[in-house]
């Protein structure tokens, strides 16, 4: 069905990738070798039998397909949406060697769509054990945790301090990469399966550190939500975002329909976004959205931005301008915004990192006009609950020290995603969150084998 | 499903200045002086921040000024009426020791936060004087009850309708020359603060005000509440909302709190016509 042409799209949120037919997911899936040894399933992260889901796609089997993905990922609707596919599962396929590589997200989306409107089963659940779980945050890490954990049979309670569950996904992908309902239902099975989500909960404050250590065990999803600012003249003017700011005003407030929705954004003729990763087009793509023309300011080339290709491909659709080699040094303006002043960068030797370091041209300042400038440059974990923590190992950067199994150096607390890997991927923190929920679980049933 | 939270009791304190008490238990039970915690009141709604200004078993109170659309939509609450959302408590507490002689001073609305903090004052062992000021003695608030959580209270008006006739920086200055004192809250609207802490500086007195940015989240994710303390950044929802206030940029505090003007604006008048054709305060879609 492909994707919503550019005219339209720019006049709404709904999704971009409007996903497959039945008859072009199973056309699609007939295009699979079904290989014995299938390349594709080392490249996802979660290891999902690939070929086997295929399969049934091409069978008409659609329900049995996302059975048989929900085996290994719990949130399918989602990661077929945002996965970087193509440097992972389909980055693998044999197929993409000669040819273009079966489309694996969009047929694990397609299978996880047609099971949504079919209305989920809830899985089994395990018999109560009777041991009290505790879930921090509620991004996919707490999500897949918190579903790994109540099928075991554990009694499980997710803290998250916003009014939304759902983390990045609720508050930071737009909508028209990922739809909010899709998030929701995923939620909404969470709650059928009895897992109690408080939301308004700031663990560490309405839940203090030692209520928070009085359950069985505790599994820490706190993600990566804290925002660095570049520290630059000017970053104080009013009209200076952090991306999380301006996509949780427009995400999860809604302040593209003020003054229906009482949380407003600053509306702007030109905006700069600062980065080159997703959230920097997310960023760049909802200000088009709001009708501001866009520059987005990468320091390095083209070939180095980290966001996924289809994304930059999609903000170039849709008018966003791109200042490459090119980095911010100071914002102007008095009260408000009136422009960036830039410079422009030259690829010198490569760094640790593989790639060419960016150096500033001397004499090359340039200014760029803008009422609003949007810094995507990375954010590390939120350290308010570490710190009161006491005694857990956290590193450099702030992020919670763990062994391969979601380990924390504290006693029966375990952690995985953003806050234990760094800003990384839905797909990552989930694959992270379930080793951890299987080490919750085999210790919590060597404690009842114990008594 | 989701948590809603029940007004207990709602009424009207002073010329356009309100209080609520709400069911929040997990931030009455852990609350402390100086925290906050944010409000949305519906679906539909902004997510604002509120000191908790005195909390009685599951019950907060919030005292806030009806300034625009949703302090005033929070102002046509009655008891038995629900409240979408309420997270907290948010920030750090304020930082209470036993300093010897401590002054709390509050200006306006900001006088809501002030009882809470001269009690904790009083309880760790201080000499606690309180300083309560307003426009006129139609905005004065929590009288009787700063008067019983202080050994002293002093009451300044600007007109002199009541107490003493000008600001309470004026006050301070009076107090602070008449006997020692070790430690200093100041709260109120941003402009009050940045006057009367400069009557503390020559003597290097320490004090403490509670800076009000917007905010959106509260926990330290957004940004939007970064203020300037000692030329460093600092997010108050986190690092604050209490900083030194020698330190603190005002005049940038000012600046960033007018970002939404004209948006707040067209959101206030909307809230005001809505409620007039409805002919109640509340406001649906
Ligand atoms: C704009 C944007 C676009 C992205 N695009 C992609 C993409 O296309 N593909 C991809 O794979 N990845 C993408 N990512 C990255 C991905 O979203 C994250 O890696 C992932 O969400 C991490 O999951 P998490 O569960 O660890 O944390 P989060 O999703 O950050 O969730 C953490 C949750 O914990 C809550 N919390 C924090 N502290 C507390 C506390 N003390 N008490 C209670 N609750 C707390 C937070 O409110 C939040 O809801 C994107 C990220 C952003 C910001
Ligand atoms: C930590 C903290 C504690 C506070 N405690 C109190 C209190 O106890 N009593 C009280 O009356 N007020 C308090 N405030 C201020 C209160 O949050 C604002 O008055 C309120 O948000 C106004 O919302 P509104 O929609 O009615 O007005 P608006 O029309 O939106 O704005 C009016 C004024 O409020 C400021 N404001 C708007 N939105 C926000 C926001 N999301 N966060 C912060 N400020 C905003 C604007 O800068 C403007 O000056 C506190 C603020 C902070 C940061
Ligand atoms: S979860 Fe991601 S990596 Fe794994 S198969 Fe699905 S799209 Fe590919
Ligand atoms: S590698 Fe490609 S062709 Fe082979 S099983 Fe996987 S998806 Fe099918
Ligand atoms: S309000 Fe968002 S970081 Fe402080």
């Amino acid at each position: 069905m492909g994707e919503r042409p550019v005219r339209e799209r720019l006049c709404d949120f709904l999704e971009v990738d409007c996903g497959l037919s039945p008859d072009e997911a199973v056309a699609e899936a007939e295009r699979c070798l079904q290989c014995k040894k299938p390349s594709c399933v080392k490249g996802c992260p979660v290891e999902i039998d690939i070929p086997a889901f295929i399969a049934r796609i091409a069978d008409r089997d659609f329900s049995a397909a996302a059975r048989i993905i929900k085996d290994d990922n719990l949130l399918p609707a989602v990661c077929g949406r945002v996965c970087p596919q193509e440097v992972q599962c389909e980055g693998e396929c044999i197929l993409g060697v000669k040819d273009s590589p079966v489309r694996i997200g969009a047929l694990e989306r397609f299978a996880a769509d047609y099971e949504r409107e079919q209305g989920f089963v809830v899985p089994p659940l395990a018999g109560p054990t009777g041991k009290l779980v505790a879930i921090v945050g509620s991004g996919p890490a707490g999500l897949t945790a918190a579903a790994e954990l109540a099928r075991a049979g554990h009694s499980v309670t997710v803290f998250e301090s916003l009014h939304e569950a759902g983390g990045v996904l609720m508050y930071g992908i737009p909508a028209f990469r990922l739809p909010k309902d899709v998030v929701q239902a995923e939620i909404d099975q969470l709650r059928k399966m009895g897992v109690e989500i408080r939301t308004n909960h700031l663990a560490g404050a309405s839940v203090p550190v030692p209520e928070l250590l009085a359950y069985d065990a505790v599994f820490i999803g706190t993600g990566a939500g804290l925002p660095f600012f570049m520290n630059i003249p000017g970053e104080q003017l009013n009209g200076v975002y952090s991306a999380n700011e301006f996509l949780t005003r427009v995400n999860l407030m809604h302040a593209e329909r003020f003054p229906e929705y009482d949380t407003p954004v600053r509306h702007a003729g030109r905006v700069v976004v600062v980065g080159g990763g997703n959230v920097a087009m997310d960023a760049a793509r909802v200000a088009r959205r709001l009708g501001a023309r866009v520059t987005l300011v990468y320091r390095r080339r083209e070939e180095d931005l980290p966001a996924r290709r289809a994304e930059v491909v999609r903000a170039r659709e849709e008018g966003v301008e791109f200042a490459l080699c090119a980095n911010p040094v100071r914002v102007l303006g008095t009260n408000f915004v009136t422009g960036v002043e830039c410079v422009r960068m030259e690829m010198c030797e490569i760094d640790e990192s593989g790639r060419p370091e960016p150096t500033p041209v001397g004499g090359s300042n340039f200014v760029i006009d803008a009422d609003m400038v949007i810094q995507a440059i990375g954010q590390g974990p939120n350290p308010l609950l570490i710190r009161k923590l006491g005694g857990i190992r956290y590193g450099r950067k702030g992020n919670i020290v763990v062994d391969e199994e979601g380990r924390s150096s504290l006693d029966r607390v375990y952690a995985a995603g953003d806050v234990a890997t760094g800003a990384a991927t839905v797909i990552l923190a989930m694959g992270g969150a379930k080793k951890a929920a299987r080490a919750i679980d085999r210790m919590l049933r060597d404690d009842r084998k114990g008594h | 499903m989701k948590p809603l939270y029940r007004v207990y009791e709602a009424g009207q304190l002073a010329d356009r200045i309100f209080q609520i008490w709400v069911e929040a238990p997990h931030v009455a039970r852990h609350a402390l002086a100086g925290q906050f915690l944010v409000i949305r009141i519906d679906e539909k709604g902004e997510r604002i921040p509120l000191t908790v200004s005195s909390v009685e078993g599951d019950l907060v109170r919030v005292i806030f000024m009806a300034v625009g659309k949703t302090t005033n939509q929070l102002s046509d609450l009655k008891a038995g009426d629900l409240i979408r959302d309420v997270a907290g408590p948010l920030g750090r507490p304020s930082e209470m020791g036993q300093y010897g002689t401590c002054v709390v001073v509050g200006g306006g609305a900001g006088i809501a936060s002030c009882p809470i903090i001269a009690r904790a004052a009083r309880e760790a062992g201080n000499h606690v004087v309180g300083i309560i000021g307003a426009r006129n003695a139609g905005f004065l608030i929590l009288e009787d009850e700063m008067r019983d959580a202080c050994h002293e209270l002093l009451v300044a008006t600007d007109d002199g309708s009541r107490g003493f006739h000008g600001f309470a920086a004026d006050v301070l200055k009076q107090v602070i020359e008449q006997q020692q004192v070790d430690c200093v809250w100041i709260i109120g609207p941003a402009i009050m603060m940045k006057v009367t802490s400069e009557v503390t500086r020559p003597k290097g007195i320490r004090t403490f005000v509670s800076l009000n940015p917007i905010m959106v989240d509260g926990t330290g994710m957004c940004g939007s509440c970064r203020v300037q303390v000692g030329g460093e950044t600092k997010f108050a929802c986190v690092d604050g909302p209490e900083f030194d206030a020698h330190l603190v940029d005002f005049d940038l505090l000012m600046q960033r709190q007018r970002t939404y003007f004209d948006e707040e604006k067209v959101s206030l008048e909307r809230y005001h016509e809505h409620a007039c054709r409805c002919g109640e305060g509340s406001y649906h879609g």
